[in-house]
């Protein structure tokens, strides 16, 4: 009999490290694939070319990079206020039965399938954007307003359990000095649930910069930095994803040479969010 | 004097900290409004442009000219098949790391290392995934554009949230269960599997349609690992196109409105089944 436990508690073991190995072997296959190719036309050359021109062997990423932190940025001025600000309304006003109708909505806004979100990015952002500022609307802001409403899910849920976790204490003593409720939500409540809605702005942020298809689907993917936010863009997920369906040989590994990029990005992003307290007091 | 100028300043902030909040509820109340219209806006747009394009031959009918004429039959059955496929792997590998995370691991290093291995892999992107079951399953393991390759990428893709999901249920069932068990001479094993899996199933199928729901959904990690070839995966080592793959090529190639708005419509439906069906589980488990 013990024997047979200490089986079933290795096999639950191994399964509890896939996980793990998952990470390691996912590293290090973009990692080789990508490698020889950054180490070919040098680290510094492929961050900070200006040009992309795998036919002619030419692979510089720079617009790429400029238009994934482009078009993060327009997606979290957008996205941060409202995904705050829906956080503190469920989490501070809102009465059981209007959190019962908003609680399930963000649900199905963070399950709803990317290309969902590309295809209204496609259908109504963009004619909206080409009618309004009379350009070709594949754009900066096009990607960004899409992205901005893909990321308030997640910025929402983490601000909204970051804030409840403030003990009632605070809120309490704040309200018995004589404060108003806003201004205890403002200077005691938003204040202490800080750290916590920093890491979720940052896994917003993640989540931006690693959106492929929506993004694929609006942005227009011409590889120049953009003048503007009108123009069209490129950005890391969308070089990876436009050309993988054709690359071969060394356009290929130059491709898996930005997935590595994209991969940094996103690590550097989750070891923040993952060094920062979710909870307030922690 | 000195009194009643004191009384009037603090009536006059008073008003103004009124209006302060008021102006700060209407915000917050209009992110919250925001937030319900958009959804309303997506889901809204694809519904009143493909409800009146879904049909029984749309369903059951297979695709002619590349998708632009005929039905999604072959498309629907490959969506299941790869779900399937991915969860038969996937469920078992999640709920046992979380039995193991929350029944038999002490705090310390490793635990973190878990922890940390799948909070990234959570945070990875499915393009990256998508990449690394092109070069892992496809090519290097030789196991081509087909059924197996895509399977196993999104197995790594979902693991996350089966395991998350399962280790907050195992969590809520009360302590009294287990030493309940323990006390009637069971061993940690049989306490675990007779008492602690069948009080937690809900709350871990909840965890498992979600993975359903992230299958369904993707298209950056599908369409480089099962391919995007038409017709119906007659063994594991096919490739075959699921419906946001195929939803992406029809918009990305403007091959036919109404048929894209048509998939769009029944992969919506899906995603609400999906919702639904979650959000009713979690409700079941949390009365419970």
């Amino acid at each position: 009999m013990k024997a047979y436990e200490r089986v079933i508690q290795l096999v639950l073991f191994i399964s509890a490290i896939i996980a793990v190995f998952g990470v390691i072997l996912i590293s290090y296959f973009i990692i080789s694939e990508g490698y020889p190719v950054i180490r070919k036309v040098g680290l510094l050359d492929f961050l900070s070319g200006n040009r992309w021109a795998p036919t002619q062997g030419v692979y510089g990423i720079y617009p790429m990079i400029v238009g994934s932190l482009l078009v993060t940025a327009g997606a979290l001025v957008l996205g941060v206020p409202i995904g705050i600000g829906c956080a503190i309304f469920l989490a501070e006003l809102a009465k059981p039965r209007i959190a019962g109708i908003l609680r399930p909505g963000i649900e199905l806004l963070a399950g709803i399938p990317s290309v969902i979100y590309g295809l209204y990015g496609l259908a109504v952002i963009v004619p909206f954007i080409r009618k309004v500022f009379n350009n070709q609307g594949f754009s900066v802001l096009a990607g960004s307003i899409v992205l901005a409403v893909m990321i308030l899910p997640t910025i929402i849920n983490v601000s909204e359990s970051a804030i409840r976790s403030v003990p009632r204490d605070y809120k309490e003593a704040s309200l018995s000095l004589g404060s108003s409720h806003w201004q205890s939500i403002k200077n005691v409540i938003v204040p202490a649930a800080r750290s916590g809605i920093t890491a979720a702005v940052i896994l917003g942020m993640g989540r931006a910069i690693g959106e492929t298809m929506a993004v694929i689907m609006i942005v227009g993917n011409s590889p120049l930095v953009p003048e503007s936010i009108l123009s069209p863009v490129r950005t890391l997920t969308g070089n990876i994803g436009i050309e993988m369906g054709y690359a071969g040989g060394e356009h290929q590994k130059a491709l898996f040479a930005t997935g590595i990029v994209l991969f940094v990005f996103i690590m550097l992003l989750n070891i923040a969010a993952h060094l920062i307290p979710k909870k307030a007091g922690e | 004097m000195n009194e009643l100028t004191e009384s009037s300043i603090t009536s006059g902030s008073v008003n103004k900290i009124r209006k302060n909040e008021k102006t700060a509820f209407i915000f917050l109340w209009a992110a919250a409004a925001i937030t319900v219209l958009t959804l309303i806006a997506i889901v809204g747009s694809v519904l009143i442009n493909g409800i009146g394009h879904l049909s029984l031959d749309f369903l059951t009918k297979e695709p002619e000219n590349m998708g632009k004429d005929g039905g999604i039959f072959s498309i629907i059955i490959t969506t299941i098949y790869l779900a399937l496929f991915s969860l038969l792997i996937a469920a078992p590998i999640g709920i046992s790391a979380a039995i193991f995370l929350t029944e038999y691991a002490k705090e310390g290093p490793v635990i973190r290392l878990i922890r940390f291995g799948t909070e990234t892999l959570a945070g990875i992107p499915s393009i990256i995934f998508g990449l690394f079951g092109y070069v892992f399953f496809v090519v290097f393991l030789k196991f081509r554009y087909s059924m197996v390759s895509g399977g196993l990428t999104l197995t790594f893709m979902i693991l996350p949230t089966i395991i998350r999901t399962a280790e907050e249920s195992i969590k809520m069932v009360p302590m009294s269960y287990r030493e309940g068990s323990l006390a009637l001479g069971a061993t940690k094993w049989q306490t675990i599997y007779k008492v602690v899996l069948p009080a937690s199933i809900p709350g871990i199928l909840t965890g498992v349609i979600l993975g359903i729901g992230r299958v369904v959904g993707e298209t950056a990690a599908v369409i480089y690992t099962a391919g995007s070839s038409l017709g119906l995966p007659n063994s594991i080592w096919r490739p075959g196109r699921t419906m946001a793959v195929h939803l992406y090529i029809l918009a990305s190639e403007g091959l036919s409105k109404s048929n894209m708005y048509a998939t769009a419509t029944v992969l919506i439906i899906t995603v609400l089944i999906i919702n639904f069906t979650a959000n009713r589980l979690i409700k079941q488990f949390i009365r419970s």
